[in-house]
């Protein structure tokens, strides 16, 4: 075997080698992270952080039975805008692929998606805590309905596009007129993947801070009025950290690791579904 | 009829996005406007920050947003291909799908979560494990001058590395993948080995997607909010070292924004204007990039 192809063999093995290594470097921080997350809050986790208010400055005890609840009713909010824009704007992209709006939106939909979250927050804010003078779960609930549009239009215009062509077909050749073959045919079909792609979209806003601290603001207490400021769990995680008491430091692990649980927990289930509904067919 | 009027309504619903786009626009434009008139481009080259006597620049917060990202990309680039070419070259089979799913875990993890890490373990590591034997080896460096604090730009940049890395990892492993089989296969045969292949027929190919890749990265980098937050320092000065603490105007629109008023108020709204308008362009390109990827290196030649 001549010299040069040894080295050229090696070569190729020290790059696949190093490759492997860089793969190892990105994923030991997602390890690391989940490793303090289950060390430090699965001991502060108790049965009063789901059901107590948080407690007075400085002093230990309390949960956030209310941060919780509030990020239920923010995502809630957020959901009645993104996802009957989400869905009605994803069935267009998908049935009418080649209009000009179709391209338009498709681009903008791809970079709204990578706009900083906070300037979501600053537009909520302008049109909504401005004018009403208030900050509010409202408001925070426009701006995670924001970021939630481009998520839930791009899977669902990709989801209604896989359904077949003879499906369609099939309903139109029997007198439906197109939209409510659209409705009651295409829709349902795509359904378990639209779903999909909603629940994942709901998973990311529900994580989300930076959008949340100048329109929910937070609230030490319960609110359900969505004219008020109201809790969220990652804001509260956030001013807990952020504060100089240990106890409070304790309570934002365990929110954390209540926050992860739920998000990589709707993600982990969502991939899982998605993975049997493609082995089913 | 009701086609018509069904096909308007899904368009009317698509075209919200850019309704929500203009409207983005319009309103910071207006929220920041006394901000403009008073203080108009001078505000880029102005290091003051007074709410008091109502004075503001947003140099300080440019350099952190600047800098912050560049170390990011500067240690996030490098990694993120090596995983790239390892998902999409080189890694066995059973192999691709968990270290793939893994990445996009570490992508879904929420920010202050990354923050909360960051404050607690990441913070004393730095200080106490990365940054002295940065300081014994290259501390003649103005980069690395100053007593390591833990929190500051190389924590922020850290962070933020590990915070954008998934983004590069998918898409350019996608554009990769996308790199039709008869370029690997043509050289193979002419007896080129794995590497060579991708160094010669599939990087060169899906170069342009691998630069739409650093852009995406680099727009979710210079937005990042709450992770820098809490670790970055929060001080607005500009300094050659990356132990000294720093600030980012996404930063310090989290913290100041809730309590700002008048002038300091639009300043902020200026601020965030600027942010929103770069990334936007940043996005954009990186859209163009990755699109014409798919398109082959025929055209990027022209």
């Amino acid at each position: 075997m001549s010299r040069s192809y040894l080295r050229r063999r090696w070569t190729d093995r020290l790059v696949a080698g190093v490759t492997f290594l860089c793969a190892v470097a990105v994923l030991t921080p997602l390890f690391l992270i989940l490793f303090f997350l289950a060390r430090t809050g699965v001991g502060a986790l108790n049965l009063d952080f789901f059901t107590h208010l948080p407690g007075a400055a400085g002093e230990p005890g309390g949960g956030m039975a209310n941060a919780i609840a509030g990020t239920l009713l923010l995502v809630g909010l957020a959901a009645l805008l993104g996802v009957p824009v989400g869905v009605l704007g994803g069935t267009f992209l998908a049935e009418y692929p080649t209009s000009r709006l179709a391209g338009v939106v498709r681009l903008l939909a791809d970079v709204m998606n990578g706009v900083p979250s906070i300037v979501m927050g600053l537009f909520a804010y302008t049109i909504l805590v401005l004018p009403l003078r208030h900050f509010s779960a409202a408001a925070g609930g426009l701006a995670l309905g924001i970021m939630l549009i481009p998520t839930v239009m791009r899977t669902t215009e990709e989801i209604v596009r896989l359904v077949p062509q003879s499906v369609r077909e099939a309903s139109l050749a029997l007198g439906i007129p197109q939209w409510r073959t659209l409705l009651r045919v295409v829709l349902p079909t795509a359904a378990g993947g639209i779903v999909a792609g909603i629940m994942v979209g709901l998973a990311r806003i529900a994580g989300e801070t930076a959008p949340l601290l100048f329109t929910a603001l937070g609230n030490r207490f319960w609110n359900w009025d969505p004219l008020q400021p109201i809790a969220a769990l990652p804001l509260q995680i956030f001013a807990y950290a952020v504060s100089p008491f240990e106890d409070w430091h304790r309570q934002a692990w365990a929110g954390a690791l209540v926050l992860v649980s739920l998000v990589l927990g709707i993600n982990i289930a969502t991939r899982a579904a998605a993975a049997r509904q493609v082995k089913l067919r | 009829m009701g086609d018509r009027l069904f096909a308007h309504l899904l368009a009317a619903m698509a075209g919200g996005v850019l309704v929500i786009t203009a409207a983005m626009l319009a309103a910071l434009t207006v929220g920041a406007w006394p901000a403009i008139r008073k203080f108009g481009p001078a505000f880029f080259a102005s290091s003051a920050w007074d709410p008091v006597a109502g004075d503001f620049g947003a140099l300080p917060f440019i350099y952190g947003t600047l800098v912050s990202s560049a170390v990011a990309l500067g240690l996030a680039v490098p990694l993120g291909l090596g995983v790239a070419i390892f998902l999409s070259e080189l890694a066995p089979g059973w192999l691709r799908r968990p270290v793939g799913f893994l990445v996009e875990l570490l992508a879904a993890i929420p920010s202050v979560v990354y923050g909360l890490w960051g404050i607690f373990v990441l913070v004393p590591w730095v200080r106490a494990t990365l940054s002295p034997p940065l300081k014994a080896t290259l501390g003649f460096l103005p980069l690395f001058e100053g007593p390591p604090l833990g929190i500051g730009m190389l924590t922020a940049g850290l962070i933020l590395a590990i915070m954008v890395v998934p983004f590069i990892i998918a898409v350019s492993t996608e554009v990769m993948r996308a790199v039709p089989t008869s370029q690997r296969e043509a050289a193979l045969s002419l007896g080129a080995t794995v590497w060579e292949t991708t160094r010669a027929a599939v990087i060169p190919y899906a170069r342009s997607g691998i630069v739409g890749a650093i852009f995406l990265a680099l727009a979710r980098a210079l937005g990042e909010t709450m992770a820098v937050t809490m670790v970055v320092g929060n001080v607005p000065q500009i300094r050659a070292s990356l132990f000294a603490p720093a600030y980012t105007i996404s930063a310090v629109i989290a913290n100041e924004f809730a309590e700002a008023t008048d002038v300091h108020l639009a300043a902020l709204i200026y601020a965030g204007l600027v942010l929103f308008l770069v990334t936007l362009t940043v996005n954009i390109l990186a859209r163009l990039l990755v699109a014409r990827a798919g398109r082959g290196p025929g055209l990027i030649r022209e």
